[in-house]
């Protein structure tokens, strides 16, 4: 099984990311902001990082440029998961290193695309 | 053992009127278990007409004979669904295919039964970024509504989130709010137009490639031995047809069989004759 962190503020986003991630047949975990994220990281590296911009400690894009420092055993993907939907926040996320980018709302379908298109589902 | 009908699964008499004209106008035929879609799919022409029930558009429809209605019900009913890179695989296999056949010559492609435009408009994206000449592509669909929003070039959030990697978005759409706008040097690439793939003569000319996908799985069997025998003219003698994952002409067409050098591919049958032919003279 696939292993999926889930990193957003806010507990609605989280639950219904989870349970989408759920039935296509991750395990799933959770963190609240960028800080915990990377902490959760360096204990177990998922597969994939769904990442929420901003968040109140260490926002997306600060998470994924310290995420690149980090000596980890793998590089996990990272799908950008937000309500900004300008071309300008996606290329700042794409250019900081995420490989995918999901404007909010999203359904499974979309999560779905995104995370074939990363190679991991 | 007997089951209580279930209420709704049947359509009622608007309905079988509405899967009727359905079925003369575009040869699809909504299978039984997908019955129930006629009252959801035509409540939104309803509440847009101010009518608060099917039997009344049905009469509507009887007693004025009115053809733009007909055909606003038709587009109601029709199943559009569709995403850039469907099967995204099996999209690149194709340009590959056609790359390798066509080498220095510009490639003749057709998108029938194209929807919304993104299957034509993923390919053009492919060619595009592989540079070379672009094909020439035509892309056609039953559904008039369809192909003028293929035509404009305007997709929802939802739609660019489907099947399009985040880097072709910003390759080739402009956002404004959560509509996003494909580059014209996409769709001016494409011939776009109205065609009936029952009822108009095929575009002419020879295809290297033909796309078909995911709509003849719904026309009756005798039908869609008929279509599958003019795409196989529709293409050149080396032409491939390439059909919806879980779709196939064995059994409903004695002009075309799976092709030996693309997989996947449909070919047709005079030309992969010819080939064993040349196999075996050379043996
Ligand atoms: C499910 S969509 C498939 C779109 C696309 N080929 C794909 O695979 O993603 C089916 C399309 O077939 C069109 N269609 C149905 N009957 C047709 C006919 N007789 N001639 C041409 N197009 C037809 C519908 O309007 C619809 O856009």
């Amino acid at each position: 099984m696939k292993t999926c962190l889930i990193v957003d503020d806010s507990k609605v986003i989280r639950k219904v990311a989870r349970h989408i991630l759920e039935t296509l047949d991750f395990t799933v975990s959770e963190a609240v902001d960028g800080r915990d994220a990377l902490t959760q990281c360096r204990a177990s590296t998922p597969d994939v990082i769904l990442l929420d911009w901003n968040m109140p400690v260490m926002s997306g894009i600060e998470f994924l440029r310290a995420l690149g420092t980090e000596p980890l055993t793998h590089r996990p993907k990272v799908v950008f998961c937000t309500t900004e939907n300008g071309m300008a926040h996606i290329r700042t996320a794409i250019e900081a290193g995420a490989d995918e980018y999901v404007m909010k709302p999203f359904d499974r379908e979309t999560l779905q695309s995104k995370l074939q298109i990363v190679g991991v589902a | 053992m007997h089951l209580p009908p279930r209420p709704g699964a049947r359509p009622d008499r608007a309905g079988q009127a509405f899967a009727r004209l359905l079925e003369a106008r575009t040869g699809q035929r909504l299978a039984a278990d997908r019955a129930w879609r006629v009252d959801t799919a035509i409540r939104p022409l309803l509440a847009r007409m101010g009518l608060s029930h099917a039997d009344e558009l049905a009469a509507r429809l009887t007693e004025t004979r009115d053809t733009m209605l007909e055909e606003r019900v038709v587009d109601a009913l029709l199943n559009q669904e569709t995403s850039f890179f469907r099967d995204a695989g099996v999209i690149e296999g194709a340009v590959e295919a056609v790359r390798l056949a066509t080498a220095g010559r510009r490639p003749r492609i057709w998108s029938a039964a194209c929807a919304t435009g993104q299957e034509p408009l993923s390919l053009a994206m492919l060619f595009a970024e592989a540079g070379g000449p672009m094909p020439e592509i035509t892309a056609t669909d039953v559904s008039a509504g369809a192909i003028a929003r293929a035509r404009a070039g305007v997709y929802s959030q939802f739609e660019v989130q489907r099947g399009l990697p985040i880097r072709r978005l910003m390759r080739w759409f402009a956002g404004e709010g959560d509509r996003w706008t494909v580059a014209t040097e996409l769709t001016d690439a494409i011939a776009w137009y109205r065609h009936n793939l029952v009822a108009d003569p095929m575009p002419g000319g020879g295809f290297d490639l033909i796309l078909c996908r995911n709509v003849l799985f719904y026309l009756a069997p005798d039908l869609r031995e008929q279509v599958l025998a003019r795409l196989a003219k529709a293409l050149r003698p080396d032409g491939l047809l390439l059909l919806g994952a879980g779709e196939t002409v064995i059994g409903q067409s004695d002009l075309l069989v799976p092709s030996m050098r693309a997989r996947g591919f449909y070919e047709r049958v005079d030309r992969a004759a010819a080939a064993s032919r040349r196999v075996y003279s050379r043996a």
